[in-house]
């Protein structure tokens, strides 16, 4: 019996189409990097709906999930701003930077405004230290942010988008 | 696009795929021997010989082989492969391909951080007129059998997929927790397969390893450590950037190259000891000084045990939680650091903290739990004017309650 995911290749062999379902658990991660991009989130129902294409537990599902640091479980804003906060960033006055976002934004570090807009992360190293301060700001790598940028960079956000649409 | 970057090996002048042309001249043994003979060793950090772990593949019996590239970069002080991956990918996609020649492998992954999402569209790009001039897809540069194809697989800002098999974990749509090793990854890679995972910058090297021979390469760097070493310096210095140096310089020479002349200490990122100024006649090779390709520079007044908390805090986040010493290790080397910065910390607490130290170097799965104590121990070792111990009270029992 052939199992049926909705992931899975469909090739015609000997005249008969065959379904192949082996790789399939490797494409998870990139469904769930679709789902992140598309939402901004990936909701419970999103990780059962997900489970059941793949043929497999939501626990397992919500684990992967859970690991790493761009999938997020919860409700989020539509913008994300991740401040790296490696040594060299420090060194370079990110933490400045960081408060100016916060009162920019009028919110805590780690949290969103009211309008559920954008939201203030930290993240290690994003291999920006040559141009430290620096930042991924909707997965865009944003270095050599001055004070006066983040006004900018909050105006932009606010407005639409920093370069195209949001969701990281 | 920067001035053209000037390097004796990685930034030396090489025509497009005249490796991998060569390559193809010299056949699978001949590719096999040069890279082996060349001792090129794992520019990740580990150091393991490039050709010994191709030459495992290439012998290993398995009807599919993956070349993995590993471009994952997390090690905070690093962007060398920010660089490669935006003005050298074709050579990193070259040296791919000579390795799929060399192993027999035809798929092959690029392993990209999800902090480097945006230069998707530039690498498919690149990969796509790649494809065009038959560097990719069947038959390449018109060898029959030789089908070889790379597909770009993206990270989700997990720094432990860094290591070799928690990125095969990652790839496999699993948690990226590092496996047992061995069996390592030449025999039971991705689904199981051989596979051939190397860094960025070893891949790179591939390229000109192929073209020029192994006697060209091992004419660069030491003994042990054969050829140059791209550095990410950044932190107190004029010029940071990237830079190739031959491996054996020492570390004031570079700190010349990127204007640091004035540095107190420099880190070899946050897995890597922190060298005081005395010592800077080291040389940056695996033998002696030894770094993934970070050099972070602190000038006079930055606070060397400031950094070392910045480093063991980014570990307390990265680490996967799988192994106990590395775990429940970090906090309590973080709390010890925090006693020590406040000058509450007796001898026979430091003492105990760097026996759990190197507990964690030895019993820890992962390259991660190795290695992160080693700021911590290297601090604690050259910087002993840096912080006082308490001779009052504090006894040992206080701490064990």
């Amino acid at each position: 019996m052939v199992k049926q995911c909705a992931v899975a290749k469909r090739t015609i062999k000997d005249g008969k189409e065959v379904v192949i379902c082996d790789e399939t658990r490797s494409r998870l991660l990139p469904v769930l990097q679709g789902i992140q991009r598309a939402k901004g989130y990936i909701s419970d129902k999103d990780m059962q709906e997900t489970a059941d294409r793949f043929g497999i537990h939501p626990v397992e599902v919500y684990s992967v999930v859970t690991f790493y640091a761009f999938l997020t479980s919860g409700p989020k804003a539509r913008h994300t701003i991740r401040i790296s906060n490696c040594m060299s960033n420090i060194m370079a006055g990110s933490r400045k930077i960081e408060r100016e976002f916060e009162k920019a934004l009028k919110i805590k570090k780690g949290g969103a405004g009211k309008d559920k807009k954008i939201v203030l992360k930290e993240t290690g190293c994003i291999g920006m230290c040559d141009n430290a301060p620096a930042a991924l700001i909707d997965g865009e790598l944003v270095g050599n942010i001055t004070l006066r940028d983040v006004k900018e960079i909050v105006r932009k956000l606010q407005k639409g988008s920093l370069t195209r649409r949001g969701y990281a | 696009m920067p001035e053209k970057r000037k390097g004796a090996v990685i930034f030396s002048e090489i025509m497009p795929y005249a490796g991998l042309k060569k390559a193809l001249e010299l056949g699978r043994s001949g590719v096999l021997s040069r890279i082996r003979d060349s001792g090129l060793r794992g520019r990740g950090g580990a150091g393991f010989p490039a050709g010994i772990k191709l030459n495992l593949v290439a012998a290993a019996r398995s009807e599919k082989k993956y070349v993995v590239c590993n471009a994952d970069e997390g090690e905070p002080g690093t962007f060398k492969d920010r660089v490669m991956l935006l003005e050298y990918p074709r050579l990193i996609f070259e040296g791919m391909a000579i390795a799929a020649f060399a192993s027999g492998a035809d798929t092959g992954f690029l392993y990209l951080r999800g902090e480097y999402k945006s230069f998707t569209g530039f690498l498919e790009g690149v990969l796509e007129g790649m494809r065009k001039e038959n560097i990719l897809g069947k038959a390449i540069m018109g060898r029959a059998g030789f089908d070889f194809d790379i597909e770009i697989k993206l990270g989700s800002g997990a720094y432990v997929c860094g290591e070799e098999t928690a990125l095969i974990e990652s790839l496999e749509g699993n948690r990226g927790e590092p496996r047992n090793r061995p069996p390592f990854p030449v025999n039971t890679g991705y689904n199981g397969s051989p596979t051939v995972l190397n860094n960025v910058e070893t891949f790179s090297n591939f390229a000109h390893i192929a073209y020029n021979g192994a006697d060209w390469f091992k004419g660069f760097g030491t003994a042990k450590s054969t050829g140059t070493k791209l550095l990410s310096i950044s932190g107190d210095c004029k010029r940071p950037g990237v830079y190739e140096v031959e491996f054996g310089s020492n570390i004031s020479s570079v700190l010349k190259i990127a204007g640091g002349e004035d540095a107190k200490a420099v880190s070899a990122g946050a897995s890597g000891e922190i060298v005081p100024r005395r010592h800077f006649s080291r040389m940056i090779c695996f033998e002696d000084f030894s770094t993934g390709g970070a050099i972070i520079v602190f000038s006079k007044k930055r606070d060397i045990f400031e950094a070392v908390e910045n480093f063991l805090k980014f570990f307390k986040d990265e680490s996967c939680g799988q192994c106990t010493p590395c775990r429940e290790g970090i906090p309590v080397l973080l709390e010890g650091l925090s006693m020590i910065r406040k000058g509450q910390c007796c001898q026979e607490y430091l003492n105990d903290l760097l026996s759990l130290s190197e507990t964690m170097q030895i019993a820890s799965k992962c390259g991660l739990g190795q290695s992160c104590p080693k700021p911590f121990i290297s601090a604690l070792q050259y910087f002993k004017r840096e912080y006082r111990l308490s001779k009052t009270a504090k006894k040992e029992k206080e701490f064990y309650g």
